[in-house]
């Protein structure tokens, strides 16, 4: 019986709209443009209008704030792990670095919101890069270990020595004025951050930072220095960590330690593996799939871990390449099945 | 010779452990020399070349480029000035066109200073500066031979390639670490005179070889090591005929027959 299947076998053809439109000759027509267009549209107005689609339900608005949050923290990890080689546990870190910096910024030095968020962005990337700077020699599962430690770490240290308010945190931030404006800059500094990433990784500085992800000696042979490219990676996902950490800071008008909480480094690899990892739009998939799904297991009480864990687990056994690995090349060939 | 060695190599010792893997080691290479490196396995030449480019730092000893010791500087700082190699084992992105690969050298400060090879990059695009250092050294463009992904190329282009992202940096001197191993007949053939374009370019070569007679056609001079010390160097004739060389590396009569 065996060989009957091994006569077979599945044959994949790209389509030929993709074939065409892949080089300079994607504007040869509305089809083309079309097909290439899509799957882009379909996300940024779908992201767009969904504020006005909840607006019955506030929850769900506030959850799609979060959604965007983690968003920015999985394209980071994404990014980081996939193009720089750096598999950063780091999340927590820079959700409160960025937390802390835009409380400290607001309370202490009167700074308005809109000023807050982008300080609290860059100089969070700058802190978190300077914190990680020592780590960057390290590869794979020992930078994960190390980055690890720091928000544990940082968490700590404001605990024991109680400064930046101590386990009270920073209250008293301004929010922002009204919950439309918290969700569209979110979503809109989001997608911002994906399409710009998604940019960066195919020009040729990008193809620097996968040459020191794959081949890092071949890039020191090639008179590049690998830890500053690294140093410049770090900074750009911590950035997005620290601007999805000072806008968090903002939406409960509150700092705390539980801005340091594992969740902000768990669920985005979480969401990456669900959505697929290199893809950059993948891990904003999963979040958009895994951030409402824990939302929604709520009711389970303390089974919702559990639960949470079992859907995971079947994303990675049943469809481990991955969601958007799995959609584009659904979308972009045909399959099948052919005589050997 | 006439003039300054453009690198010279003074007492260098490196120890992996107790392993002696460089003794003592000294040379001198003038500018537009191509010199070989000989030796049995695990003689040192690329502990040698790797000490030389940074890769590994000597425990004593000096390694001066153009009169500057190299030797605690970083392998970027010392590719940026001009001293390159190419890996014994290729080390080419294999998801990447041939040509894509050559975009991380042409990104490099030295590249963008120097324009690349000839100067090309101040003219167009890395990728068509790519491409035409790929031309240059044997990828066919006719044939798309440049556009292929570099994981389907055969052996011949990948030593190439690894040679391409050397000259994308215009560099003064390049250590080439066993350009010709794994190569057939043919791909062979077609190489040497590669390596003597590359002389008459002005860049001077180290050539770590174990394949002697191509070697003993390009080499004005040869280095022999055995356990990490030089035990001979000369030219070619002279040092095939050293009676510590046959002894130590050849063994035999035979290889002159090869010769």
């Amino acid at each position: 019986m065996a060989k009957a299947h091994e006569s077979r076998r599945k044959e994949r053809l790209d389509r030929g709209v993709k074939v065409r439109s892949d080089g300079v000759y994607a504007v040869a027509s509305w089809r083309e443009m079309a097909f290439l267009l899509g799957p882009r549209l379909l996300l940024i107005a779908g992201l767009l209008i969904m504020p006005l689609v909840l607006w019955p339900v506030p929850y769900w608005q506030k959850v799609l704030t979060i959604i965007c949050i983690y968003s920015l923290l999985a394209i980071g990890f994404d990014f980081l792990a996939h193009y720089v080689g750096l598999v950063s546990l780091g999340g927590a870190l820079y959700i409160g670095v960025g937390a802390y910096i835009a409380a400290l910024l607001n309370t202490e030095m009167g700074l308005p919101l809109w000023a807050t968020i982008p300080l609290a962005t860059v100089l969070g990337g700058m802190v978190c890069t300077v914190l990680l700077w020592p780590c960057l020699p390290l590869r794979g599962v020992y930078f994960a270990i190390v980055s690890l430690m720091f928000p544990l770490l940082a968490a700590r240290l404001i605990e024991a020595f109680d400064i930046f308010g101590g386990t009270d945190g920073i209250m008293g931030l301004d929010g922002f004025p009204n919950r439309w404006s918290e969700m569209y800059v979110l979503i809109i500094c989001m997608l911002l951050a994906l399409f710009a990433l998604r940019r960066l990784v195919n020009e040729d500085v990008g193809l620097v930072f996968r040459g020191v992800k794959d081949n890092d000696q071949a890039v020191k042979a090639s008179g590049i220095d690998i830890t500053r490219y690294k140093a410049l990676g770090v900074f750009i996902a911590s950035s997005l960590g620290c601007l999805g950490g000072a806008c968090l800071a903002h939406i409960y008008m509150w700092a705390g330690i539980s801005q340091f909480a594992l969740d902000f480094s768990i669920i985005p690899i979480a969401a990456t593996v669900v959505g697929g990892g290199g893809t950059l739009a993948g891990p904003v998939i999963g979040c958009l799939i895994l951030v409402p799904i824990s939302e929604l297991l709520r009711d389970f009480g303390t089974l919702r871990i559990a639960v949470y864990a079992l859907i995971l687990m079947a994303f990675i056994v049943f469809k481990s390449e991955g969601l958007m690995s799995y959609g584009a090349r659904k979308y972009n060939q045909f399959e099948h099945w052919v005589e050997i | 010779m006439a003039g300054e060695p453009i690198l010279s190599v003074r007492d260098v010792n490196k120890t992996f452990g107790g392993v002696k893997a460089l003794t003592e080691v000294s040379f001198d290479l003038n500018p537009g020399d191509i010199l070989g490196v000989i030796g049995p396995n695990g003689s040192g030449k690329t502990t040698l070349v790797n000490v030389i480019t940074g890769f590994v730092k000597a425990d004593s000893g000096q390694v001066l480029y153009k009169g500057k010791n190299l030797v605690g500087t970083a392998p970027h700082k010392i590719a940026d000035r001009g001293l390159t190699r190419t890996f014994q084992v290729m080390r080419p992105y294999y998801s990447l066109p041939a040509y894509k690969n050559l975009i991380v050298p042409l990104f490099s400060p030295r590249a963008r200073r120097t324009g690349g090879w000839r100067g090309g990059g101040r003219m167009g695009s890395r990728d068509t500066v790519a491409v035409d250092i790929l031309e240059e050294i044997g990828f066919e463009r006719e044939s798309y031979v440049p556009y292929k992904t570099a994981s389907s190329l055969p052996t011949g282009y990948l030593k190439r390639l690894e040679l391409a992202r050397c000259l994308a940096l215009r560099p003064e001197i390049i250590i080439c670490d066993e350009v010709f191993s794994g190569l057939s007949m043919s791909e062979m053939a077609s190489m040497v005179p590669l390596m003597e374009k590359l002389q008459m370019e002005g860049i001077t070569l180290i050539m770590v070889e174990h394949r002697l007679r191509e070697l003993f056609r390009l080499a004005n001079r040869v280095m022999v090591l055995n356990f990490g010390a030089k035990i001979a160097e000369g030219v070619p004739v002279e040092v095939m005929a050293d009676k510590q060389v046959k002894e130590a590396y050849f063994g035999s009569e035979e290889v002159f027959s090869y010769v």
